[in-house]
């Protein structure tokens, strides 16, 4: 829990001055554009306000470990202003923080929007965060992009569903992977190593883990028409301390695939209990779990070769519209500037700010968020997590991005180094290795 | 067979629950304080913890001889210093106060080592190690080295509670603070030395939690609440019933579990709201108050 100085006088004072806060302060994360050696010629007053709601705090906060990096990066890119119409104009870009709480975005979301008047609102990571903040840009018109949510989970939930007749939302726009993505990339790993086909489905009892383990738009249906079987005890609570029923259930059935949704200190506790118990797979596919490198870490040796999906790596064959960077290159100087191992939610974040400017640029006058909203669904770009379209994309509202299965390995360059063992649904993303069993 | 390895998967996570809720019986117990940081100070004993192993370099065992002193020293300041002013007639401001420190250490957690979840890593391997009984019956290792040293833990503060002159000061305060004074005992003190010894069980239950699973600057609450139910269902103010209590929270989420899995928690929460029902100061209180 963080206090930040969403006072709308604090920045009239400092519109002029470069007011950058790195490393996530207390103080407000208020930035003014501007300046510089070369001072560009800004049409009026008026300047482009971007804002952007992202978990920097709370339990959520390692979404958003990159913000900081990203947006330093954003800001130079932008320094020069962006030529709207015929106008350059000054842009700033209003950071605020949802506390992993999803009142808190919503707070925060309507603050944007009705006391800062901001032109476009982005927000990032997992539905707690996305959903409240497209809700308050739906109801108070205010175009809207959001990224880093499975896109049934920021859809369903609101109130929109992906059938003719489902209807679709006027003001906010998504672009990420589906559980669909995740389904098939997971049994495409599973499939290309020789096990019994019995599968250990470990899911909790949040928004995540019914999803995945849903009858119907779930694994299941996939398992059981791919001729796997499921072992599915039931749903547990997250923050649970022990899970040798499960692991009871997994071991009598012979399960050799293990897969869930989990959080890290969950799967930890399950992972070290299954060592134990004498519970042990070929193959681990988890979700949300193995994410970040550092949850693998907290694995000791045992994490090695534990899968999951990967939907950005410095692999990934796609560059930056705004700064012109690759993958490869914005994964390197993050690692440069930070001393950290890249993560994933990086290059979205950053491709969050590319589409949010090439809308902006292309809505042919400011403050007119119609204009803008048109631009956003007119979108068609290269960004880098790839394509994002809009236009041309089946489900109302969405883009959707690749996903690709990768494995964690012992002995890179970092502890555990992220190897792309199957590109089924995103064959232009190189392979680092074949899929290997667990030892 | 499977209902005699549930149970024994019960008591061994019994003795994390009894780490967690020693310490909140012992500040309650002697100084009727309720400390919502509870989880928090946990958390930060695991962090303690973390560095204390990264920058020596020693076994994460050892480095409960530095945790342990460090955050008993820092209890005894941190009790003489602002906790000691919050203590009166009025139960509120220890709460506010607690739960304004519960913020502070989540956020200077976070500051400094960032969200990113931790753990101790114990590189022999015996985090994963287990004594194999029969088929479907393995006792982990670390989970009974936990048990074990949460009974040790209660053993030693029983001995120095009915067996000291520490613990008759302990003992006196808790009973009347009044005549304890009259009778030459400096409450203030013995507040602090309560505060620092059971911020030493804190700091046990910390460093060994970091090395079962992983730990963040918010996981603290979460902690706490367990905590409290041990403490209840045991009855205030007693070590023993403490014990009782975190191994009945437990065998009782086992069981639980063994119902349905989305039971298990739930069940723990079930059987503490029964107790408290049926015996509303717990199966074994010391005194009455």
């Amino acid at each position: 829990m963080k206090y930040k100085n969403n006072n709308p006088h604090f920045n009239v004072d400092s519109s002029r001055r470069s007011f950058i806060k790195k490393s996530g302060g207390i103080v407000a994360s208020v930035a003014v554009l501007g300046g510089g050696s070369i001072a560009p010629v800004f049409a009026a007053e008026r300047t482009i306000k971007f804002g952007y709601v992202s978990p920097q705090t709370g339990p959520l906060a390692s979404f958003a470990e990159a913000d900081d990096f990203i947006l330093t990066g954003i800001r130079e890119k932008l320094k020069n202003g962006i030529k709207i119409g015929s106008k350059v104009y000054r842009a700033e870009i209003l950071v605020r923080d949802s506390q992993s709480n999803a009142s808190r975005a919503s707070e925060v979301a309507s603050q944007l929007i009705l006391e800062e008047e901001v032109d476009i609102m982005l927000v990032a990571a997992t539905p707690e965060t996305t959903n409240p903040v497209s809700d308050q840009c739906e109801v108070n018109e205010v175009p809207c992009i959001s990224t880093i949510a499975p896109w049934q989970a920021w859809m369903i939930p609101r109130g929109v569903f992906p059938a003719p007749g489902g209807g679709s939302f006027d003001w906010t726009y998504h672009f990420f992977w589906g559980l669909e993505d995740v389904i098939s990339t997971y049994t495409g790993m599973w499939e290309s190593l020789g096990t019994n086909k019995v599968v250990a489905g470990l899911f909790p009892n949040d928004s995540d883990g019914n999803a995945w383990g849903d009858p119907s738009v779930g694994f299941p249906p996939v398992l059981a028409k791919k001729g796997f079987k499921l072992i599915d005890p039931g749903r547990f609570q997250n923050m649970s301390d022990d899970f040798s029923t499960q692991i009871n259930a997994y071991r009598k059935g012979e399960a050799e695939i293990l897969t869930g949704v989990v959080i890290p200190p969950d799967f930890t506790t399950f992972w070290t209990q299954a060592k134990q118990q004498g519970f042990n797979p070929k193959i681990a596919s988890v979700g949300k779990g193995m994410l970040f490198p550092s949850a693998v870490e907290s694995l000791g040796n045992v994490g090695h070769n534990l899968s999951t999906e990967v939907w950005w790596s410095p692999n990934h064959p796609f560059s930056s519209s705004l700064s012109g960077e690759s993958a490869r290159e914005l994964a390197m100087e993050y690692s440069r500037s930070s001393g950290k191992q890249w993560t994933q939610p990086i290059g979205f974040v950053h491709a969050l700010f590319e589409v949010a400017v090439d809308a902006m640029k292309r809505s042919g006058e400011l403050g007119e968020p119609g204009l803008v909203r048109d631009a956003i669904r007119d979108t068609n770009l290269n960004t880098i997590v790839g394509n994002v379209n809009w236009k041309d994309s089946p489900i109302p509202n969405v883009s959707k991005t690749p996903v690709v299965g990768g494995q964690w390995r012992l002995g890179g360059d970092y502890m555990y180094d992220m190897v792309i063992i199957n590109n089924d649904l995103a064959p232009e993303v190189p392979l680092g290795g074949d899929m290997q069993a667990l030892s | 067979m499977e209902w005699i390895h549930l149970l024994i998967q019960g008591v061994l996570l019994g003795g994390l629950y009894t780490l967690f809720a020693t310490g909140l019986s012992l500040m309650f117990g002697i100084m009727r304080l309720v400390n919502i940081a509870h989880g928090d100070f946990i958390i930060l004993a695991a962090y303690v913890g973390l560095v204390v192993i990264d920058v020596l370099g020693i076994d994460p065992f050892l480095a409960l001889l530095v945790v342990v002193p460090l955050m008993g020293g820092g209890g005894y300041i941190l009790q003489r210093v602002l906790l000691n002013r919050t203590l009166g007639s009025d139960i509120l401001p220890p709460l506010l106060v607690t739960f304004g420190l519960s913020i502070i250490i989540q956020n200077v957690l976070l500051e400094v080592f960032s969200g990113d979840s931790q753990r101790v890593n114990l590189d022999n391997g015996l985090d994963i190690a287990s004594i194999q009984i029969s088929e479907y019956i393995s006792i982990g290792v670390l989970p009974l080295i936990i048990l074990i040293l949460s009974i040790l833990v209660i053993v030693v503060l029983q001995f120095v509670f009915y067996k000291t002159e520490l613990g008759r000061a302990f003992r006196a305060t808790s009973d009347d603070q009044d005549i304890a004074r009259l009778m030459g005992i400096s409450n203030k003190h013995i507040f602090g030395l309560a505060m620092a010894v059971a911020m030493a069980v804190v700091a046990v239950a910390g460093v060994l939690l970091s090395m079962r699973t992983n730990f963040d600057p918010s996981v603290g609450p979460s902690r706490l609440l367990y905590g409290f139910e041990a403490v209840i269902i045991g009855g205030l103010g007693s070590l023993w019933g403490t014990l009782a209590g975190g191994l009945i929270l437990g065998v009782a989420q086992a069981v639980g579990a063994h119902i349905d899995p989305g039971w298990q928690i739930l069940m723990g929460h079930i059987v503490f709201l029964v107790i408290l029902v049926i015996r509303p100061r717990g199966l074994f209180p010391r005194s009455i108050d």
